[in-house]
Order: C-alpha cells, then sequence, then structure tokens
C-alpha cells in the first residue's frame, strides 16, 4: 500500500491548520470590536465557505489562481510557478474551506471572555500583547485547542474544491480523499476499503480528542 | 487637587455630566443601579472614554478631549477595584499579585514584595492556590494585594463587597478602611449602600442620572440631603412632594400658614405644608431655598403627643431582627408613611390607631 495520500492529506491539513490559527484567532479578535452593521457583513462573508457547495468554492478559486486568471497568470508570469494542479493548491481550498469552522469557534470562546480581567491587566500596566497571550487566550484555551482540532479534521476530509484546485496526480496531488474515489472508480474494492477505515480511524481519533478537551472545560 | 475631572459622554439615552475634585481623600460616590456612579470610574481609570472633557491627577493630565490627550490605562497609575476580584484565572494567588509589581526586580524580589502583601492582607498559606478556589472575600483580598503592589497614585473601587455574604462583606470592610486610611491617597468608592459609604469615606458625592446631586461631607450629606434622591439613597424612606397649604386647612398648633413654634423642643421659624400623597398637614422650618418636597426618617416619627400631632391607621406591621417597621396611613387613598419602633415600645402600644409627632427641624428639605 503506497501511503503517499496519507502523507500529503496531514501535510495539507497540517499546514493550512496552522495558517487558519492564526487567520482565525486575528479575524475573531477585531470582529468582535467593529461596529455591528461591519460586523454582521463581515460575519456573513467569513462564514459563508461552511454552507457553500465545494465545487462553488473550487470554481471561485479557480477564477483566482488558475493560470489563465489575472492572479494566477500574474504569479506565472513574475515567478514561473503554476498555481493549480500542485500538492500544496490543495492548502489553498482546505484554508479556504476550513476558516469558518475556526473563525467561529474562536469567536465563541472570545465572546465568553471576561473583559474584566483585560481591564484589570491594563489597570496594573499589563502591556495588551501580554494581556492576549497570557490572560486572554489561556482563558480561551479548550474552545480554541477544539476549534483547531475540528478545522484540522475538515481539512483531512475535504474533496470538493481539492479535487477541482489541484486534480488526482498520484504520488502528487493525491489525498485520502481523492484517492478514494479514484480507487472506487477502478473498481480496487479491497484497496478502497482500506483507506475508508484509514480515514475512519483518523475522524475517530480526532473527534475523541475534541470530546476530551471539552470534558476539560466541564472540569475547570 | 489630587483628582479633577469634569467629563461628559453619552450612551444611548443616557448622558452623564460628572464634575468631582477630591484631595488626598475618600470620597463615595453613592448612587441607584444605572446612575452612572460606574462609569464614572471608568473614564477615569480609561477603561472608557468620555466624549469631552478633562482628568488630571496629581497634575498628570490623564485625559483632555480639547488638547487630544488620552493616556492608556496602563500610565494612569490607577487601582482599580471590581465587584469580584476579576484574578487571572490561570494563575496561582502568588503569580496574580506579581503581575501588579510594576518595577523590573528580579523574580526573587518580586515573590519577597508579593508574599509580604499577601501577608498583610492575611493570606498566609493560600499563594499557591488557584483563585477559583478562594472564598469571595478572599479573592477580594488578592485583588486589593494585587492593586497595592502596583503603586497607585489613586484606588477606585468599583462596589467592592456586592458580590459577598455580609459577614464577609464585613471582613474586607474593616482590611479596605484600614487600606484606606494607610495609603493616604485619594480613593473613589462607589457604592449603593449608604452605611457602607458612611463607614468607609468621609466624603459623599450622591449621583443620580448620570450627575453629582449633592457632594459635601459624609455628616452633612446625610443631615441635609437637599434632594429627593439624596434623601432616598442615605436611607431616608418617607419622601414625598409638598404643596403650599391650603387655606383652609386644619389648624395644627397654629391658626395661620406661617408661625413661630414656642417651647417644647425649641424656637422655630416654621410654616405649614400640605403632603397630598400621604394626606397629611406638617409644620415644616420656613427657608427661603425653593422647597419642593419632604423627607421624614422612620425615626423621626416619634409615639406620644407633640409638634406635628398626627393620628394615623396601622396598614401594617413589619418585624425586623430588632425592631418593627409600623406602617402608618391617614386613609386608604394614600401612601402609608413607615416608623421605626424598638420591639418593647411597639409591643407597648401595639394598636390599631396610634398618635404619633414629629417634630418640625427633623424634616428634610428637598427640591425635586
Amino acid at each position: 500500500m503506497d501511503w503517499y495520500p496519507l502523507l500529503n492529506s496531514l501535510r495539507i491539513a497540517g499546514i493550512s491548520s496552522v495558517i487558519v490559527f492564526f487567520a482565525g484567532i486575528c479575524a475573531a479578535y477585531y470582529i468582535a470590536r467593529t461596529p455591528r452593521v461591519i460586523k454582521g457583513i463581515l460575519d456573513v462573508f467569513f462564514t459563508l465557505p461552511l454552507v457553500l457547495p465545494p465545487t462553488v468554492v473550487g470554481y471561485l478559486l479557480l477564477r483566482i489562481f488558475g493560470p489563465r486568471r489575472f492572479f494566477g497568470a500574474w504569479v506565472f508570469e513574475v515567478f514561473g510557478v503554476k498555481l493549480t494542479m500542485q500538492w500544496w493548491s490543495a492548502i489553498f481550498a482546505t484554508t479556504v474551506v476550513i476558516f469558518p469552522l475556526m473563525y467561529r469557534t474562536a469567536r465563541g470562546a472570545f465572546e465568553s471572555f471576561d473583559e474584566r480581567l483585560a481591564y484589570a491587566g491594563q489597570t496594573l500596566g499589563l502591556s495588551n500583547t501580554y494581556i492576549f497571550w497570557r490572560i486572554r487566550m489561556p482563558y480561551c484555551k479548550q474552545g480554541i485547542l477544539a476549534g483547531t482540532v475540528l478545522a484540522f479534521a475538515r481539512a483531512l476530509g475535504a474533496y470538493g474544491a481539492t479535487s477541482m484546485i489541484c486534480g488526482y496526480t498520484p504520488g502528487k496531488t493525491a489525498t485520502v480523499s481523492t484517492t478514494v474515489l479514484q480507487l472506487w472508480r477502478t473498481n480496487d474494492d479491497g484497496l478502497t476499503l482500506k483507506w475508508v477505515l484509514v480515514n475512519i480511524a483518523i475522524s475517530a481519533v480526532v473527534l475523541l480528542a475534541i470530546n476530551l478537551l471539552e470534558k476539560r472545560k466541564k472540569v475547570d | 487637587m489630587a483628582l479633577y475631572a469634569d467629563i461628559e459622554k453619552k450612551l444611548g439615552s443616557f448622558m452623564l455630566k460628572v464634575r468631582l475634585e477630591a484631595g488626598d481623600e475618600a470620597v463615595s460616590l453613592l448612587g441607584a443601579s444605572g446612575c452612572g456612579k460606574s462609569l464614572t470610574l471608568k473614564c477615569i481609570a480609561g477603561i472608557e472614554r468620555p466624549d469631552r472633557g478633562r482628568i488630571e491627577l496629581n497634575d498628570v493630565t490623564l485625559f483632555d478631549s480639547e488638547k487630544g490627550i488620552n493616556l492608556p490605562p496602563q500610565e494612569r497609575r490607577v487601582g482599580f477595584m471590581f465587584q469580584q476580584g476579576a484574578l487571572f484565572p490561570n494563575m496561582n494567588v502568588l503569580e496574580n499579585v506579581m503581575c501588579g509589581i510594576r518595577s523590573k526586580l528580579p523574580r526573587r524580589e518580586k515573590e519577597r514584595v508579593a508574599l509580604e502583601m499577601l501577608a498583610k492582607m492575611h493570606l498566609e498559606g493560600k499563594e499557591k492556590a488557584v483563585p477559583a478556589t478562594l472564598s469571595g472575600g478572599e479573592q477580594q483580598r488578592v485583588a486589593l494585594a494585587r492593586i497595592l503592589v502596583n503603586e497607585p497614585e489613586i484606588l477606585l473601587l468599583d462596589e467592592p463587597f456586592s458580590a459577598l455574604d455580609s459577614h464577609l462583606r464585613f471582613e474586607l470592610e474593616q482590611v479596605l478602611r484600614k487600606t484606606v486610611k494607610e495609603l493616604g491617597k485619594t480613593v473613589i468608592f462607589v457604592s449603593h449602600n449608604r452605611d457602607e459609604a458612611f463607614r468607609i469615606t468621609e466624603k459623599i458625592a450622591i449621583m443620580n442620572r448620570g450627575c453629582i446631586d449633592v457632594f459635601g461631607e459624609k455628616k452633612a450629606v446625610f443631615a441635609k440631603p437637599l434632594t429627593k434622591n439624596a434623601a432616598k439613597l442615605t436611607g431616608c424612606k418617607n419622601v414625598a412632594d409638598i404643596e403650599a397649604d391650603a387655606p383652609n386647612a386644619p389648624a395644627d398648633h397654629s391658626t395661620s400658614a406661617t408661625g413661630r413654634q414656642q417651647g417644647g423642643t425649641g424656637n422655630y421659624v416654621y410654616r405649614r405644608a400640605y403632603v397630598p400623597d400621604w394626606g397629611i398637614h406638617i409644620n415644616i422650618p420656613a427657608t427661603n431655598d425653593d422647597v419642593t418636597a419632604v423627607g421624614i426618617r422612620m425615626h423621626d416619627i416619634l409615639p406620644g403627643h407633640g409638634e406635628n400631632e398626627l393620628t394615623l391607621a396601622v396598614t401594617e406591621v413589619v418585624e425586623n431582627p430588632f425592631s418593627y417597621t409600623v406602617m402608618l396611613s391617614a386613609g386608604a387613598e394614600y401612601r402609608p408613611l413607615g416608623m421605626e419602633l424598638d420591639k418593647t415600645t411597639w409591643e407597648r402600644i401595639h394598636a390599631d390607631k396610634v398618635t404619633v409627632h414629629i417634630p418640625s427641624e427633623s424634616v428634610l428639605l428637598l427640591k425635586k
């Protein structure tokens, strides 16, 4: 059994989770501070990928990153790199798809934060950076961790937009989910089942981790 | 002046418009909830930004809307105590207090300073505890220790007792009174409890709907609250508007609308007034001030004969731990007056109708 699809899926999910970890926290933190109307608009915009069909996300990404589209063409001209059909092209797709998960859980966690702790820190002379990383983040730790794990799990399972932007090239852009489809299409039922079981195992572990995190939250 | 604040802030339909000056002394801001007392503190601390005005603390301008000065809370050197400790839950007691030390000392030195302050707050042995395991009173003492090691220029206490049971309140109050005395700096104590305000601070400012109504030495404020709101906040339960007495009003001790009370409790120039809410006519001290309402403290309504004698029906008797509150009414269409009597006195009287009197010099003369 060739384990490349698993390795590829894991690195794509890992990298996009790291990106989304910071981007989601930033968005959640700053959106909480914007006026109500802007907050409403941005909230819809950031949550949209969660409910859009993956094909719509894939299409929109191709319109931007496609080799003949303005951004993709510009990058190819300047750097000589094609943005689609690479193993890392999938990162664009998974990042967009999992961003709302991270953003929404982080926002929920920040909203439960007791703002008086920040005020207390400020009047004591603690810097806003210190307050953010040493008081606000530890307070919201469980929620943010749960959001990160959930986003990672979702990135592992991404199929639609991923397959549109990087296709299926064995040993190059193949991921677990695209491999399952390919093997099933070529009637390799035995191998398909193996990959399906791998997928279920990983997802179960991730969900278990989330449950454990939530339980710890209650104990605290 | 140690503290000078003249600020305005609009929040929806609420308008805060406060002018407050204080030396190195303790001042209470007494007011009902929603009157803007906490908001005033937050503006001084820099947590909220006023729309207009100026705040100075020991000759440092903290805020000046005209000059565009708005120091961040970090640079204001303000000790702010919240209703509940606002301790950092992810740190233990010692770490919380060490967070408050501003100077760049080595860790061991910081620990020593923090432990010393914790001992002063009677928190020995609690330094490794996490805030969630402490009682409300202990949390507040940790918060106070954290503020004091921070060496603030002013202490802002935002209803520090409100989350505590009464016996814990009393404990914390003793610590706080001692702290206020030893600190010798400006302290603003926000409260809606007149007893605490009276015990902790020398001066009292009474707030009403975003403004300071009455400001002065605590004893003067309690003796002459001047406004209906201030009378209520200083604990006067009987407050009502008055009308100039009707010409055919029943005579009490005099036949004219104004007169001079002879003998008895003193020699007062008084006038007659009608209190429509209570349905009674009373003598009140005559002044040149524009008096539109009166207040009568429950313990100033005395049983028996005397000035402003009234015979009223008892509508309700409420038993307190050490006294009775007797509600008296001139008739079903009127609001009752409350009278407080010690237990033996009421148990001796115990009637459906009682004769009481109200010395006119004890009537509070109020505006609005």
